[in-house]
């Protein structure tokens, strides 16, 4: 069943040339060339939003690149369906498993056959057995998928990929909601399969299973190919050294070619350049003790940015405090909330000072959401502690919370931030519904609720026909003013912002950003949650790295962050 | 997506050519009348094919349901059932709830205020004791949907399938209790004892209508208001259009939904009520009008606005008393009504996905 390795093992069985993919506003993919060779696992390494699902995408027959060639056994020809990748014998195994959960291993197997063939049940199972067997796995062909594990169920999908004669096999995040076990059992069955001349394409965000599992490293970054390290220096390169590299390639400032010393520090916030923004505090940081050996639940935040602050000390104005640091205001102590089999949110401790914006970081899908949802009082937490003002909030609920000065600025904006068919100026009081002045005693006041749409529409350069319009007809930079009009306007004491650019065109992007920092240079605690290492480089004062629910570790924002905050991304420090 | 969209310079964004005021107006009689023309037509093409004559049945429908007094003072007299259970119906449908079990809760309520009624009315005077069977009306047609009230804030579970179901034990149950309990003896038919027409809700300017009819006006502008001008009414919209939203907003969605099918059900019991203590005076075994899922479908034809929901009704009222005659008359069977009211249903449905496409083609 498995395809015979071909006889010359370096020619690539695919090669991509120049691949551009464009998307409105964003070039996914900008000449990208990769080629993927029998026998070795090709790891492709990225951030989130560095290209891989577009590439992988255009290799699996799901969309065609704008430019570039494609070839596939040295001839060029475009893969224009998933099914022709099939036929060329590109399989792909997605991040969530495409099995029919309700049906039999087996029964599975069948569903791409002829429909007017009777399925030979028997014939399937031997055969998915013989090739299961030849790989080292034991997977009952007729037990119910549903009710394997997440990596039986995926092992059953590669069994189901070579059944169809693939010779490249494409695993796209596979590791990503295994445990450790099963993330070490596939990296085996990957070293298995790349020893019978399969082509594996291992895409992951972990570098560690990049050194464990792979062969060869290519590196995309905001859709392009910065770098590709070949089975021979990948060996010749110690770990470290490699690490290094690639936390550079991934991470690495844009303008620099090497880190180095001189490297200019990000400028955090970039207060004061604009002037009159004087309300600027010292950023207090985390002992880096704490950042690196696990996380203590009571972060010890006394210390002060160790390099010269090229702005002014903090004259804060009314305040009784002598102390340069301000006591915060939004403290969480080992906050745990329960997902789906492992907690989705375990043991986070955080703190935020008045005007302190707190980055968080982390590849999408580590417990970022649950943590945001889980403070804003809409999730609920199963253990730990959220003290604002040092009063424990943990009993209240979002509105109370509201209330109280705590916001949270979604990154659904149409899914639950806003209701689409909705005029915009309820939608900027839909978390005031019944509150006065705006409704007396439970009857609307149109003239205050206008008057207060005006306004925040106004202040906010919302731009909409008029506050009538429904606001799901306004484009997502302004779906999205809506919501910070909503979540800084009145008594806004701590935000939490979650991915707050996220799909936004440039110009909107920049207003935002301009926006938080107005908002923490106003005296608002921060919290900003980030997929998008510059932005949370341009505007935080510490960035906190959230890893599978936990905390990895909090790093204040100087010259060594980028490439900090890479490494506990991907797990480089461990 | 066009650059202006993108980059959100709005005021670059031009309107699609306005037709005038004449178009506008030709429009809307197209996009309203044009459906109510064509179902008229689809409906005489079924007439004809079951062999009478259309216009016959039009005719007299039209005759016995709206043009002679007595079929009016019926017509009016209907419209009160028939508007507390829109009212019902906008209620919940506005929230997002899919209260399909209004019949069950319509004729439990109707079977105990048809047992409490008279009793009551003998121990009490008039005006306190018809208030008090709205009130228990409402009471009994709530907890009826305290069940899949409860199974859908709680557990998610679809109400459609559960008030469906309740509807089904609602009608045998009420049956049981007209049969065993509250039947009277001084009657062969099994029936509960009759409400004497003196001690029933009082009829208008000497007519023959029913003070139902504008409890049941009062029932829907009331539940219009409260779902267009008051923050309660808001709350259960926001829960309707997207219940995420509410439960970001912080909203207490399984308790609004209680109140939604406490007061959804409360709404179609006093519909019972209203038919018992304003028309019918006892429940015979085995009645049952099945007014709900009839009232159903205008609710939609009125896209849940409570003052459109007052024009279907009376439209379907006069549409089921003049049915109702015309088939002694014609031999056309009595739910003929819904047949025409379907056929609009769907007609109104297709108009309404080529304007769509249509504004769609304009906007692109």
């Amino acid at each position: 069943m498995i395809a015979a390795p071909p006889s010359d093992a370096g020619a690539p069985i695919v090669a991509l040339h120049g691949i551009t993919r464009r998307f409105p506003g964003v070039v996914a993919n900008d000449r990208v060339d990769l080629a993927i060779r029998p026998g070795e696992v090709h790891v492709l390494l990225g951030e989130n939003g560095a290209g891989k699902s577009t590439l992988i995408a255009m290799l699996s027959g799901l969309l065609q690149p704008d430019e570039g060639r494609i070839l596939v056994d040295g001839r060029e020809q475009p893969i224009a369906s998933p099914r022709h990748a099939l036929g060329f014998g590109i399989g792909t195994v997605f991040q969530h498993v495409m099995l029919a959960p309700t049906l039999t291993v087996v029964e599975n197997l069948a569903l791409g056959l002829p429909w007017w063939r009777r399925p030979d049940r028997a014939r399937l199972a031997a055969e998915f057995t013989r090739t299961a067997e030849a790989l080292g796995l034991s997977i009952d062909p007729h037990a119910v998928t549903g009710e394997l594990s997440l990596g039986e169920q995926q092992q059953a999908e590669i069994v189901r990929a070579l059944l169809r004669g693939s010779r490249v096999l494409i695993l796209d995040e596979a590791t990503s909601m295994l445990t450790p076990k099963g993330v070490e059992e596939l990296g085996a069955l990957m070293r298995r399969l790349a020893g019978r001349g399969i082509a594996v394409v291992f895409i992951t965000h972990k570098l560690k299973e990049a050194f464990d599992f792979g062969d060869r490293i290519s590196i995309l970054r905001l859709g392009r190919k910065v770098g590709e390290i070949p089975p021979e220096r990948l060996r010749a390169l110690g770990e470290r050294e490699a690490t290094a590299e690639i936390v550079h390639l991934m991470f690495g400032s844009s303008e620099s070619p090497l880190p180095s010393p001189s490297l200019s520090p990000p400028s955090p916030r970039g207060r004061g350049l604009g002037g009159g923004g004087s309300f600027g505090l010292t950023r207090p940081v985390l002992s880096q003790a704490g950042a690196d050996g696990g996380f203590d639940p009571l972060p010890i935040r006394a210390q002060t940015r160790a390099d010269p602050s090229p702005y002014p000390p903090p004259a804060r104005g009314g305040g009784t405090m002598n102390d340069s640091v301000p006591a915060p205001i939004l403290v969480v102590r080992d906050l745990s909330v329960p997902g789906h089999g492992a907690a989705a949110v375990a043991d986070v401790a955080l703190e935020v000072a008045p005007g302190e914006i707190l980055g968080i970081a982390g590849i999408d899908g580590n417990g970022q959401k649950q943590l945001a949802e889980a403070l804003a009082g809409q999730r609920p937490a199963s253990g730990g502690t959220v003290l604002l003002d040092g009063r424990p909030i943990d009993r209240l609920d979002v509105g109370a919370r509201r209330r109280l000065g705590l916001r949270y600025v979604t990154d659904d904006r149409l899914g639950e931030g806003t209701v689409g068919p909705f005029p915009v100026a309820l939608n900027l009081l839909l978390k005031q519904i019944g509150e006065p002045p705006f409704w007396s005693r439970g009857l609307d006041r149109p003239d205050e609720i206008d008057r207060n749409a005006r306004a925040l529409v106004a202040a906010f350069d919302v731009r909409t026909p008029g506050i009538r319009t429904p606001v799901g007809r306004l484009s997502g930079g302004n779906i999205q003013k809506v919501l910070l009009a909503r979540e800084l306007s009145g008594a806004a004491r701590v935000v939490i912002y979650s991915k707050p650019t996220y799909g936004l065109d440039a110009q909107n992007i920049v207003a935002a950003r301009r926006r938080i920092r107005d908002a923490a240079d106003a005296g608002i605690a921060t919290i900003l949650i980030s997929t998008d290492l510059e932005e949370l480089l341009e505007l935080s004062d510490r960035i906190a790295v959230m890893s599978r629910g936990r905390i990895a570790g909090t790093v204040a924002n100087d010259d060594r962050a980028r490439q900090r905050v890479g490494e506990l991304m991907i797990g480089a420090q461990s | 997506m066009t650059a202006d969209a993108v980059n959100g310079t709005a005021p670059a964004h031009k309107p699609p050519a306005k037709p005038g005021p004449a178009g506008a107006a030709l429009h809307w009689a197209l996009v309203t009348l044009g459906p109510i023309l064509a179902a008229l037509l689809l409906s005489g093409a079924v007439l004809l094919a079951l062999g009478t004559d259309p216009l016959a049945y039009y005719g007299l429908v039209l005759q016995r349901g709206l043009l002679s007094w007595l079929g009016l003072q019926e017509t009016l007299s209907r419209m009160g059932p028939l508007l507390f259970l829109a009212a019902g119906l906008i209620v919940a449908f506005r929230a997002g709830i899919w209260n399909l079990g209004t019949d069950g809760q319509f004729l439990l309520a109707a079977v105990i205020v048809a047992a409490a009624g008279p009793p009551l009315a003998d121990a009490l005077p008039g005006w306190v004791a018809l208030p008090l069977c709205l009130v228990l009306a409402a009471l009994v047609g709530a907890a009826w949907s305290l069940l899949p009230a409860l199974l859908r804030a709680y557990q998610g579970v679809n109400e459609i399938i559960t008030t469906l179901m309740m509807t089904f034990l609602g009608t045998s149950f009420a049956n049981v209790l007209v049969k065993l309990a509250f039947r009277d003896p001084a009657t062969t038919v099994p029936q509960t004892r009759t409400l004497p027409v003196d001690d029933r809700l009082p009829r208008l300017f000497g007519s023959t209508i029913s003070s139902g009819l504008l409890l049941g006006l009062l029932a829907v502008v009331l539940v219009h208001l409260m779902m267009t001008r008051t923050a309660f009414g808001l709350k259960l919209r926001v829960v309707g259009a997207n219940a995420r939203a509410a439960v970001h907003a912080g909203l207490p969605v399984p308790r609004l939904t209680i109140a939604v099918f406490a007061l959804s059900a409360g709404l179609a019991a006093m519909a019972g009520a209203v038919d018992i203590i304003g028309t019918q005076g006892n429940v015979r075994a085995d009645w049952n009008p099945a007014y709900g899922l009839a009232v159903i479908p205008l609710v939609f034809l009125a896209r849940f606005n409570g003052f459109a929901s007052i024009a279907f009704v009376f439209l379907f009222s006069v549409l089921s008393i003049g049915g109702e005659s015309a088939a002694r008359r014609l031999g056309v069977p009595h739910f003929f009504t819904l047949v025409v009211m379907a056929i609009l249903l769907i007609v109104l449905a297709l108009v309404e996905y080529a304007d769509h496409r249509r504004r769609e083609r304009m906007r692109a």
